[in-house]
């Protein structure tokens, strides 16, 4: 479980995180929505500590994660564009990881197959393209049976077979009982996976319910559309929900 | 601890992988070799060999010192992702890429120096005070590229800020300290232009490395300062101490920033 209370950044007069309060579950996957620039991504990566927020706290598993390493040892990150070194090869890339970590657990093997990455192990990552970049990404964040996954456009970049795979993957995890948070502008990717938004905008949330919730409240039956009305402002969602009985709202908006 | 020394291992091989390590030995191979082989006087080649360390050493560990910094900026990203602490990939990083830069100096010199300066009456205190003198301008001048890489986003701001920093520590300052020396000759200054030279990592290399020589006329104003407040022994403890004192303080620094650091 991943509790997030009151977390509050702003990068120089910009506001970003206003005041965010949520609670992620485990065995569900939370997708994150929101326009460009509504502080979805800093809010991923303050509960991996990667910043470091001015106010307010986030727990992973109980413990908060300010100046605490150990706190990430359960969290595997996937980011919007991995980045890695030029000269390191794939196989390096592994190995580099599981020392760090200090483990080499078992399912390395079959996340190489699951992504077809066999052939690109001994290539610099340099070389690689953008999606098989993403695919040693997703090997990675996989890799230590991590109980809570933060998904930063996962599928960004991959083609459609690895991109069902991942989801998949994602889907089995779920079922393992790991707290899935995940960001993403592909609707089906959303229409698969999620089981509840959490729906950001200027850094406050605005809504936490059902895509149906969405659906219903703006009339619109292609989520697109429906996600957009609400980016907009055409529809007000806290008004919606509050006459969506059926809706499985579980906190409401902030 | 355990995780510094992987990042640093990591770091380490990488900098091996680029090749710019093993070119910056072989230049201080061939360079010393050459100053020993066609000179005659292995002290002059020493001099000749500290001249090169003043001007080379800061500017390739700021080179170097930065690239690495931006190159594996993403990267870091990556490692702070997992269970390790900020500090420890910081330190690592850092060791990482500037006992490598050492080493390189120290090999390239010392081994020339090994090699043909026994036999041409070789003052041994001169030698280990260069290599001493090289291998901490190493570490400082890469503990101000990291610092410098960590404080500006952008990668040519830092890379100007670095080359005018590089140009007023070998070239400027000296000018301005002897404009003061010019200007206050009729006061008491003694003091304060040791403390001059103790504020510029160069000079205090510099000086350890000629406090070591009995021709007080190559020491300088500064040196010769040294000498007689200090003492030749006495001098170059000062001076070690005052370019430890350089080392530690930028990479404190950077550590405070890296700690505080949003990725």
């Amino acid at each position: 479980m991943v509790v997030v209370d009151g977390l509050s950044k702003s990068f120089g007069r910009l506001k970003v995180l206003d005041n965010v309060s949520a609670t992620f579950e485990p065995g569900r996957v939370t997708s994150i929505i929101g326009p460009n620039a509504s502080g979805k991504t800093t809010l991923i990566k303050s509960i991996l500590g990667l910043v470091l927020p001015d106010a307010g706290s986030v727990t992973v598993g109980g413990e908060p994660t300010r100046n605490n390493p150990a706190s990430r040892r359960e969290v595997g990150y996937m980011p919007q564009e991995p980045r890695f070194p030029d000269n390191l090869k794939v196989s390096e890339l592994f190995a580099f990881i599981q020392d760090l970590r200090g483990v080499r657990p078992e399912g390395l093997d079959a996340l190489i197959a699951l992504f077809e990455l066999k052939p690109h192990l001994n290539k610099p990552l340099r070389v690689l393209s953008g999606g098989t970049k993403q695919k040693a990404s997703a090997v990675l964040t996989f890799l230590f049976r991590p109980k809570v996954l933060l998904l930063d456009e996962p599928s960004a970049g991959l083609d459609p077979v690895a991109s069902s795979r991942l989801k998949d993957r994602i889907l089995e995890e779920r079922e393992r009982g790991a707290t899935v948070i995940l960001t993403s502008h592909v609707m089906s990717e959303l229409e698969e996976l999620t089981d509840e938004v959490l729906f950001l905008l200027e850094g406050t949330v605005r809504y936490r319910g059902s895509l149906d919730a969405i659906r219903t409240a703006t009339g619109e039956k292609r989520l697109e559309r429906a996600i957009a009305k609400v980016m907009t402002g055409e529809v007000n969602l806290d008004a919606a929900s509050a006459h969506l009985p059926t809706a499985p709202v579980r906190e409401g908006a902030a | 601890m355990n995780t510094t020394l992987k990042v640093m291992k990591y770091a380490f091989f990488d900098l091996m992988r680029s090749r710019w390590i093993l070119i910056y030995t072989l230049f201080f191979l061939i360079a010393t070799g050459g100053l020993l082989y066609f000179g005659d006087d292995a002290a002059q080649a020493a001099l000749s060999s500290l001249n090169l360390v003043l001007l080379v050493i800061p500017l390739v560990s700021l080179m170097l010192g930065m690239n690495h910094y931006y190159y594996t900026r993403d990267f870091v990203q990556l490692i702070l992702t997992q269970p390790v602490s900020r500090p420890s990939v910081f330190i690592g990083q850092y060791a990482g890429v500037a006992l490598p830069l050492a080493g390189a100096f120290v090999i390239g010199t010392g081994v020339p120096f090994a090699l043909f300066g026994f036999s041409r009456q070789l003052d041994a205190g001169m030698v280990v005070s260069l290599l001493v003198a090289g291998a901490l301008i190493s570490l400082v001048f890469t503990a101000l590229a990291f610092w410098m890489g960590l404080a500006n986003e952008e990668r040519a701001r830092a890379l100007g800020i670095a080359l005018a920093v590089w140009l007023g520590l070998t070239v400027v300052y000296d000018g301005l300290v002897l404009y003061f020396i010019v200007v206050a000759q009729a006061y008491p200054i003694e003091g304060a232009v040791m403390l001059l030279s103790i504020l510029n990592p160069i000079d205090l290399s510099r000086i350890l490395v000629l406090l070591q020589l009995d021709t007080a006329a190559l020491m300088g104003y500064t040196g010769a300062l040294f000498r007689t407040f200090l003492g030749s022994a006495t001098g170059a403890m000062v001076a070690v101490a005052a370019l430890l004192a350089w080392v530690v303080a930028p990479v404190a620094l950077g550590l405070w920033t890296f700690r505080r650091k949003n990725f």
